[in-house]
């Protein structure tokens, strides 16, 4: 029987966060580096005297340290305040840019953030037509089918790094490629890629790249955008010259520092983090697969070092996400109950998880300092809790008495 | 401010009588898994008076309150008292649930009311 812990009493015994492609935890550095900022480098970039000069340079310098990372040069990195920011002024720019030749149509997957996703659907009211990929069960674009659905009149293809919900990862390199010789526009939404995967715009063939320092440990409210030289961008902040006029608004300096500082950091330490990531993600996906009529959501292989994704039959997550809150995990769930609509995550359904088990999902994803003893807590309870609302479910009931058929045998 | 009351995190951590009646008098189910939401209420009837109730439920926290909730409001009342439940009184009951999962309690009312009707239809067979 499963131990309901007092919620009123206490903490419980052990708490770990294990929701970092939601947000995550600021590194030390960041930290520091962010505080130092706020309070030394206050000058506004745009003055003329020395303390302004002073911030335009750490800004200028900031920029080249980001531009080096991704293999660009600092004049294609433009800062934003975030990842959906970044994926709104990419679509627009593409589309604006396919327009002027007459070229209306977009390419992109079903499974998209829906910073992407709701941009389209307005581009879509503003006459562009767009056509959506499968993703099939693995959670994974098919190249030959991206290939096949490029059009005369295509303008752009955009086709996240790696997806969120499932962390599957997706065949950058190979997309880059064919829409480079295609004469398309390639725009990734590499938000929970950036600092977690190593990227070269040059070597992927990337066009436009969007990134968020919140993902790697950096500060909330900013982030990125790679556009390639050549690329005009189109504006959706108008006003001063800042950002070579394409990105108005006074620079967050200490936020710009600290994302700096946070990608420095996450790029240094990227083979030794995702070894042991992958690990302990191995781990927590062998351990939850035993618990009966339950599957990983996603392709094993081409998967995210921090993210494990499953949905169990029978029951609703938002419940599985309370009930392991009160033992101290932290964790999210595609269910429509956690979102406030009826639907569950499209990213599942996109998969072809339908709608029964799509609400029984539980996203961990796990950070750099996760350890054994944690991953074996959280299966432990994971456990437990399937089973209590498995005991009083009638879904769970029907299926075991054969009344219905498992889904996920 | 936490997502649900003291109440609704009460019963939905220990929920009051969870479980099925094998020879109830009238049984209910509504919702279904598309939503996300199914409830399974289970009446023991005697004299026109609910003397146990039992239910399964499958769904959020709040549609697990509602659901134990609903229970308590019912037990020892009189049928026709029963019939009178609104989803209004399940979800004052638990001090409140936010806009967006009223629909549990609304679940939880027809559920009880299922049951009723069913017990209902199953008496006047009997006639």
């Amino acid at each position: 029987m499963y131990n309901i812990p007092d919620y009123k009493k206490g903490e419980p015994i052990m708490q770990i966060y294990a929701d970092n492609a939601a947000t995550t935890r600021m590194s030390e550095t960041a930290l520091a580096v962010m505080t130092e900022a706020l309070k030394i480098d206050f000058g506004n970039p745009s003055s003329l005297y020395t303390i302004g000069q002073k911030a335009k340079e750490k800004l200028e310098e900031a920029r080249a340290e980001v531009a080096k990372i991704i293999n660009a040069e600092p004049r294609e990195i433009l800062f934003t305040s975030g990842g959906s920011e970044a994926d709104n002024q990419a679509l627009l720019t593409g589309a604006m840019i396919g327009k002027k030749k007459g070229k209306k149509h977009i390419i992109s997957s079903a499974f998209e953030h829906h910073a992407i996703l709701h941009t389209l659907r307005k581009l879509e009211k503003n006459g562009f037509e767009v056509t959506l990929l499968p993703v099939h069960e693995n959670g994974i674009v098919r190249v030959d089918e991206l290939e096949a659905a490029i059009r005369e009149d295509t303008c752009l293809v955009t086709i996240m790094t790696a997806n969120n919900e499932i962390g599957t990862i997706q065949p950058i390199a190979e997309i880059g490629e064919i829409c480079k010789s295609r004469g398309v526009l390639f725009h990734t939404d590499a938000v929970q890629a950036v600092g977690h995967l190593p990227i070269d715009v040059k070597q992927q063939n990337i066009d436009m790249l969007s990134a968020s320092a919140h993902k790697f440990h950096g500060p909330k409210g900013v982030g990125f955008l790679y556009a390639r030289k050549g690329i005009l961008l189109s504006n959706l902040i108008e006003g001063g010259a800042q950002e070579r006029g394409k990105r108005a608004g006074t620079e967050n300096l200490p936020g710009i520092l600290s994302m700096t500082a946070a990608l420095q950091e996450a790029v240094a330490d990227m083979d030794k983090n995702n070894a042991h990531m992958k690990k302990v993600r191995d781990y927590l996906i062998e351990g939850l697969s035993e618990i009966p009529h339950s599957a990983l959501n996603g392709e094993k292989e081409h998967r995210l070092p921090g993210n494990v994704n499953f949905s169990f039959e029978g029951i609703e997550g938002e419940s599985i996400l309370i009930l392991l809150d009160m033992k101290g995990i932290s964790a999210s769930s595609g269910s429509a109950c956690t979102s406030g609509s009826l639907d569950p995550s499209h990213v599942l359904l996109s998969i072809g998880r339908i709608h029964d088990v799509a609400h029984g999902s539980l996203r961990l994803s796990i950070g750099e300092d996760i350890t054994i003893e944690e991953a074996d807590y959280i299966i432990e309870n994971v456990k437990e809790v399937v089973a209590h609302l498995r005991s009083f479910s009638p879904v769970w009931r029907d299926l075991t008495e054969g009344k219905k058929e498992f889904i996920l045998k | 401010m936490a997502l649900y009351s003291e109440k609704v995190m009460e019963h939905f951590m220990h929920p009051r009588n969870v479980g099925v009646i094998e020879d109830a008098d009238g049984v209910g189910e509504v919702g279904n898994a598309k939503c996300g939401d199914i409830m399974k209420m289970y009446l023991k009837i005697d004299n026109d008076i609910i003397t146990d109730v039992k239910f399964e439920t499958f769904g959020c926290a709040s549609a697990i309150a509602s659901s134990s909730m609903a229970t308590e409001l019912i037990k020892g009342q009189r049928v026709e008292d029963a019939m009178e439940l609104t989803n209004k009184a399940v979800a004052e009951a638990l001090d409140g649930l936010p806009d967006y999962k009223m629909h549990c309690s609304v679940l939880a009312e027809e559920a009880i009311q299922a049951a009723l009707e069913d017990y209902q239809n199953k008496k006047s067979n009997q006639k």
